[in-house]
């Protein structure tokens, strides 16, 4: 039996048509819903105040400080080891087999589910290394976590830079590190900025591998090695615990506007990039 | 140019933080283990600091199974364990009783159910009885709440009530306070928490007709009853025995009743 | 600034370099080294297929978890593949570019929303309506898929909308030129063509679902239990771990750093078959 094609048309605007816009709204919805009861809630006081009565009223000014310390210190950790290390692979080394399979193993590695990383995490870091659960440790397992992604995901900005560029660079007499340092990495820049905002992002947003080795501690942490709390366990907490429905949908809608912003920001600078240099 | 200003700050910043965070700071106290006091050890901790501003306490949960194991291995100087009886790899912690504690069978608000005998409540929990109609309630599936393998509550609650072969289906939630949200979103659910986690959204069961308050605990006549230790390994001294002290002090044991544990003695 | 020199450079590269692929090396090392004794010793059957997961009698078996890690993953994947193909077809193929490009960033962006806030709201919202109106106790194997195949929808629109959109416009021109209409084009022309990204698309996806912690143990309800109906409440391999790493000690704790390893495996199969279907999509052009 043949449909007109004219009708098998309509069909498809219908389905496609439909199925985009369900998830377009079932996405809207879930921001929304977070959103809308959770703007209400944030004010300055509710930002830059401590929580009282284990999260029950104040604030959440602690967990702010922990969401901003461990992924810092995942950065700091991993970023250079990160961009040394493909900057080393790909400029520095011929294409053997060797490097195949280091590409083949970090690939896998950005595949690990991370509560795998945070068992690792857990035992090494806070039981057998001693650091207890502290920024240290989870900042040390973050780190471990987003490493993987940012040494792929500047590979990939850095074997995107034309072949030509280096050509010509090398003629000009140039070193190979004289070519990295002002050919290659300015051009690879973008694409290595949003690898490591988006790790940023999913650092912010991690729970699993933070909780068990960061810890929970409502304190504003003073080393370290104290304890800390971030915003995406502070909602977990609070929404399973059922300790605060009010504060955990303001928590979750500071969170929500952080991972945004990151994101944002990554694109803007992305794009910002890009046309500095076209 | 952006770029040098770019490294400049962010070698300030790494320099900050290592300044920062390689001083200890205060001396630092961590409590971690059993879900049914962390809230308690958390009040009792805030108040304690705000009479001791020199020491840091932190409380972390994770079940009493962790608070064992955490207190051997040295991640917290003191562990949280609601026990009846404590196992094997806590025989080697100076074990201190701190409160008492009723574990209370908890429903949602919404079923009919007042009572029942333990030995119903063990074959609810073990899946010989899984209608709500055959204990009085209406026709609908109960569904089992419980914890996980290394809670203190569940071990405590499972070794009272006896014989118990936890169902295959309950589904398992990771704290007291889960547990606690779990059944007052299901109607149909069955659960069991600390005494002291009790509240307007969940109704507690009278267990053999006895109702699961402080007095009743404390006339004996309710029995799912068990202490709760605080673990500390090798003997106890310097803040960790102060803190200990603190808790029995008649200051720490008016906040434990206060908030529905019984004290320790 | 001849500071350094060319070969010190080279040096300070290649020690990070070292570093960084030894640390990574490392774990990978530590978590083998705690999972293969384990499974050598007590049995790769008996892990696998037992399911009689009781740590306190020695027993390990994580049947149950891999049936539900293999439904929820199924399940995501029935949710977020027509749902998340469909939508890039339509957004490739049907809107303007400029719409286009204000939607696919925002649709990128909600793959930031983190995992936990997903699981509140399966919890809250999907978990009741489960309840009411198909039984059981809401916290299931079927909440878990669809928060799941919601969760991963994000990837396999971009992924998908990345693959539809290399197809050479010369292709779409040539199936217009005949007369064919735009259904007919992407069912006739472009789906055949960009079928390895979106094929890749979807791996990645899964990659994702079977690696899912937090959302998961919100939302599905931890039993260990073979689920014979979307209804029931299921334990991921991923929820194991997490609920009783903090506690495991010896024989469990490796037997947990195992399951981390079957994890680990059939991630490098994912990524393998998903990096097979990305090299013949590159190939092909």
């Amino acid at each position: 039996m043949r449909i007109h094609p004219r009708y098998t048309q309509r069909g498809a605007v219908a389905v496609l048509g439909g199925a985009t816009v369900l998830t377009l709204m079932i996405l809207i919805f879930i921001i929304v819903f977070i959103l809308e009861k959770g703007l209400p809630v944030i004010n300055l006081k509710f930002l830059t105040s401590n929580p009282e009565d284990m999260g029950r009223a104040g604030g959440i000014f602690p967990t702010l400080i922990g969401t901003i310390l461990l992924p810092v210190l995942a950065i700091i950790i991993a970023t250079p080891l990160g961009i040394f290390t493909s900057v080393y692979l790909s400029e520095y080394t011929k294409e053997n087999k060797a490097t195949r399979i280091i590409r083949f193993g970090t690939d896998c590695l950005a595949g690990i589910p991370s509560i795998i990383f945070g068992l690792f995490g857990y035992i090494f870091f806070v039981i057998t290394l001693g650091l207890g659960w502290s920024i240290l440790s989870g900042g040390l397992t973050l780190a471990v976590m987003i490493l993987p992604t940012i040494i792929r995901t500047s590979e990939e900005a850095i074997r995107a830079v034309p072949k030509s560029y280096r050509e010509v660079s090398f003629s000009l007499g140039a070193t190979s590190w004289q070519t990295v340092k002002k050919v290659i990495l300015p051009n690879a820049l973008p694409g290595i900025v949003t690898g490591i905002m988006l790790s940023v992002g999913r650092s912010i947003g991690e729970t699993a591998a933070v909780i068990f080795t960061a810890g929970s501690s409502l304190r504003i942490p003073e080393s370290l090695f104290d304890s800390t709390r971030t915003m995406a366990v502070h909602f977990y907490i609070l929404a399973r615990e059922g300790i605060s429905a009010e504060n955990a949908y303001g928590t979750a809608a500071t969170l929500i506007i952080a991972v945004l912003m990151v994101n944002l920001s990554a694109y803007w600078l992305m794009n910002r990039f890009i046309a500095k240099r076209s | 140019m952006i770029k040098n200003s770019l490294l400049l700050s962010l070698t300030l910043i790494t320099a900050g933080l290592m300044i920062w965070g390689c001083g200890k700071g205060k001396t630092s106290l961590t409590l971690a283990g059993s879900t049914a006091f962390q809230p308690f050890a958390e009040t009792l901790a805030d108040q304690y600091m705000s009479s001791h501003p020199d020491i840091a306490i932190t409380v972390q949960g994770g079940g009493s199974a962790v608070g064992i194991q955490s207190a051997n291995s040295g991640a917290a100087q003191i562990g949280m364990a609601d026990l009846v009886v404590l196992p094997e790899e806590a025989k080697a912690l100076t074990a201190t009783i701190v409160a008492k504690d009723g574990i209370a069978v908890v429903v949602n608000p919404q079923n009919k159910v007042v009572n029942l005998s333990t030995d119903q409540v063990r074959d609810i929990f073990n899946g010989k009885i899984t209608n709500w109609e055959e204990v009085g309630g209406n026709n609908v599936p109960i569904t089992v709440v419980s914890r996980e393998a290394g809670s203190g509550t569940r071990s405590s609650f499972e070794q009272i009530v006896g014989n118990i072969n936890l169902k295959r289906d309950a589904l398992i939630q990771d704290s007291n306070g889960t547990i606690r949200e779990t059944v007052a979103n299901d109607a149909n659910s069955i659960g069991y928490l600390s005494h002291g986690l009790i509240n307007e959204k969940i109704k507690a069961l009278k267990v053999d007709n006895q109702e699961c308050t402080t007095e009743s605990i404390i006339a004996g006549n309710y029995k799912i009853v068990r202490p709760i230790y605080l673990l500390v390994k090798g003997s106890l001294q310097g803040e960790i025995k102060n803190f200990i002290d603190y808790i029995l002090s008649d200051e720490g044991q008016k906040t434990i009743k206060a908030d529905g544990l019984l004290p320790a003695k | 600034m001849k500071l350094i020199g060319e070969k010190g450079v080279k040096r300070i590269l290649m020690l990070t370099a070292f570093s960084a692929i030894s640390a990574l090396l490392l774990i990978a090392l530590f978590i083998l080294s705690e999972g293969l004794p384990f499974i050598f010793n007590y049995g790769l059957t008996e892990f696998l297929f037992s399911s009689d997961w009781q740590p306190h009698l020695g027993k390990f078996g994580i049947y149950p978890m891999i049936v539900a890690s293999l439904w929820v993953t199924l399940g995501a994947m029935i949710v977020g593949a027509p749902l998340g193909v469909a939508g890039a077809l339509f957004l490739s193929e049907y809107v303007p570019k400029s719409v286009m490009n204000l939607i696919k960033p925002t649709i990128e962006l909600l793959a930031a929303i983190p995992s936990v806030v997903y699981g509140f709201i399966g919890v809250m919202v999907l978990a009741p309506i489960i309840r009411e109106n198909f039984g059981g106790p809401g916290l299931s194997l079927l909440s878990a898929s669809i928060i799941l195949g919601i969760m991963i929808l994000p990837t396999v629109i971009s992924i998908s909308i990345d693959s539809i959109l290399a197809v050479p416009q010369s292709y779409r021109e040539g199936s217009y030129a005949l007369g064919a209409t735009t259904w007919q084009t992407i069912h006739m022309v472009i789906i055949k063509a960009s079928k390895s990204g979106i094929i890749a698309s979807i791996i990645l996806g899964m990659g994702r679902a079977i690696g899912e912690t937090m959302a998961v143990i919100m939302v599905a309800g931890n039993s260990v239990n073979i689920p014979h109906s979307p209804l029931d409440s299921v334990r991921t391999l991923t929820a194991n771990i997490a609920l009783e790493m903090s506690y495991a000690t010896g024989l469990h704790r490796q037997a947990l750093f195992a399951t981390g390893v079957i994890l680990f495996v059939v991630i490098i199969i994912l990524n393998s078959i998903a990096s097979v279907a990305i090299r013949k999509r590159m190939v092909k052009r």
